[in-house]
């Protein structure tokens, strides 16, 4: 483990004549995960921040990607940013409008390249996802939405990335229930349950960037934001997470934050 | 159960739709997704009813899901997603039934709905699937074993197997065909012979539709039926499948229904605060749906400059600018 006190290396001195743009942590989280991106990848989008960033993706990091929905929109132009995966602006100019049995055949098929975006209510150290219940299932205490399509892109897709606000009610020991898997219990136990692919890639939050350790399938620190400490994640983490492997984020340059800004969500929709 | 030929038999009313196909204790589907072309008249129609008991089933259903669940009128649910976009990560009556103990809730994943409606289409009694493997959407049941007749409520909630096909260790989930009483759904257009037209996504309405013993439409407008022949691609279900048809301009609203209106922010904001609080839920019932006499009078309420700022753009299909904060 880190010294829990380490800070990123400060500006030095005079180095700097024009200051960088300030941000917020939502869209520097929107720029990150947009950053993992690669160009011609298949993006199957979910609601929130997981929307921003799969526009951000396609509108800055990777033109080539296609970005798709569980609705069955495939393709979209998106010219004004969708507020749920059923919102019409989904249908609009997109390749061809479909439904849910179809959108499925694109997150499962194997010849395609699928990254799935998500949220969730809870995350353990292998990247399984809560987005049911907290407490017991038949007696839950909060009940939050539900999979939706969350199990079936964590399930089926060549990877996904997850959407989360740190904290140690978020980041646990062990989920109240397990909707999206991840690696499982880690190791082998992904491809032993039946997944012949996927898996977690990253987990983007906004306090850094998180990634899977190759053999044991374990949550490590990989990037931390500028102004964020090491020490900060391992507060807000509810598990023990390595984070000797982190180093600082290249904070979002002018012309992301202009994208995403003015083209993106000029509403501020989902950036608040 | 549709005849063939002619629309006359089938038209009806909201009212006489719900009087005639929808009783208690029913299972019943109800298409759309979250914000998009829900069948908000016949949900509004069943509520003020006080249709009670009923069986929900669909995958990510929002508004439709929530006012039925609100008004009292759901047992059991099963269920996807239970949310509504931005305005309601969570759908808000929904939480508050779960939370108290008055619904039961059998989860499934948006993959595992869709093939349950398709495998009622074809007749088959399960599907395969691998989605979930290793999760608690197939290890923990939400219904208990006493109302698992194995006729409207499977025997079991999944089975998984090995792959008689593949490895043996190799593992799939066999999913229940779902074969529900009643399908409602709304389109845009429906032609004088009894034919459907959905424009945009059809999200799992026409296995729904496929799976249904029954199914209600309500649409937009009613057009001629040599128009909707001209190009039979863009059609999704046959008249033969269709047992009532009701038009209902605006009948998705506060949904979206693609071309003809946008989602309505301001009732969708109107409700999320409204849905919060126990008395203001049932204040927001008594003025929007026990109080409101007919269709004319709701899209009154509305009122008719909400209804122009939300009408779609006729190239976008969508209200390109629209206020959606």
């Amino acid at each position: 483990m880190a010294d829990p006190t380490h800070t990123p290396s400060a500006p030095s001195p005079g180095a700097t004549p024009t200051p960088p743009p300030a941000y917020t942590a939502r869209e520097m989280m929107a720029i990150a995960a947009g950053r993992l991106i690669k160009d011609g990848d298949v993006l199957f989008a979910g609601t929130g921040v997981a929307m921003l960033a799969a526009t951000v993706a396609k509108r800055i990091h990777a033109p080539r990607a296609h970005i798709f929905f569980e609705t069955g929109g495939i393709g979209p132009q998106l010219e004004e940013l969708p507020m749920a995966v059923a919102d019409s602006r989904v249908m609009a100019y997109s390749n061809l409008n479909a439904g849910l049995v179809e959108a499925f055949s694109y997150v499962a098929n194997r010849r395609l390249h699928t990254i799935a975006f998500l949220g969730a209510a809870q995350i353990d150290r292998y990247g399984n996802l809560n987005s049911t219940v907290i407490g017991d299932y038949r007696h839950p205490k909060v009940r939050f939405s539900g999979s939706g399509g969350a199990c079936d892109a964590g399930s089926l897709a060549s990877g996904f990335l997850v959407f989360m606000h740190h904290g140690r009610r978020k980041f646990v020991e062990k989920l109240d229930y397990l909707t999206t898997p991840g690696w499982l219990t880690g190791g082998e136990s992904r491809r032993h349950a039946g997944y012949r692919r996927g898996g977690p890639l990253a987990v983007v939050s906004d306090l850094g960037v998180m990634k899977f350790d190759e053999a044991t399938k374990e949550m490590y620190l990989a990037e931390y934001y500028p102004g964020v400490t090491t020490g900060e994640v391992t507060e807000n983490t509810g598990f023990t997470m390595d984070v000797t492997r982190a180093a600082e984020a290249t904070p979002p340059d002018a012309e992301e934050l202009r994208i995403l800004r003015d083209e993106v969500d000029p509403q501020r929709l989902i950036l608040g | 159960m549709g005849e063939p030929n002619g629309l006359d038999s089938k038209l009806m009313t909201v009212g006489e739709a719900v009087e005639r196909f929808v009783r208690d204790g029913q299972q019943i589907a109800v298409g759309g997704f979250t914000i998009n072309r829900n069948p908000m008249a016949l949900v509004y129609e069943i509520a003020r009813r006080r249709i009670r008991d009923l069986h929900l089933v669909a995958h990510s259903n929002g508004q439709a899901l929530d006012v039925l669940v609100g008004a009292g009128c759901v047992s059991r649910i099963e269920v996807a997603y239970g949310g509504n976009g931005r305005f309601a990560p969570t759908c808000i009556r929904f939480r508050k039934a779960v939370e108290r103990g008055e619904v039961l809730v059998e989860d499934y994943t948006n993959n595992q709905m869709s093939l349950r409606f398709l495998a009622g289409a074809l007749s088959v009694p399960f599907i395969p699937s691998k989605s979930g493997l290793g999760t608690d959407v197939l290890r923990q049941e939400g219904f208990p074993p006493k109302i698992r007749d194995g006729v409207k409520v499977a025997r079991k909630k999944v089975h998984v197997m090995a792959d008689p096909f593949g490895h043996p260790d190799d593992d799939v989930a066999l999913l229940p065909a779902l074969t529900p009483d009643v399908s409602l759904i709304h389109a845009q257009q429906v032609s004088t012979d009894g034919t459907v037209r959905i424009k945009g996504l059809t999200f799992a309405d026409l296995e729904q539709c496929k799976a249904a013993s029954v199914v209600v439409v309500t649409c937009e407008e009613i057009v001629p039926e040599s128009y909707l022949r001209i190009d039979p691609d863009q059609n999704a279900l046959p008249p033969f499948l269709v047992d009532a048809v009701v038009p209902v301009p605006y009948g998705a609203h506060p949904t979206a229904c693609r071309s003809f209106y946008d989602y309505d922010p301001k009732h969708l904001n109107l409700y999320k605060a409204m849905a919060k609080d126990d008395e203001q839920w049932a204040t927001y019932l008594d003025e929007w749906v026990y109080g409101i006499g007919s269709w004319d009078a709701y899209l009154d309420k509305v009122g008719g400059a909400q209804l122009a700022h939300i009408r779609a753009n006729t190239v976008a299909g969508y209200a390109p600018g629209l206020d959606r904060r």
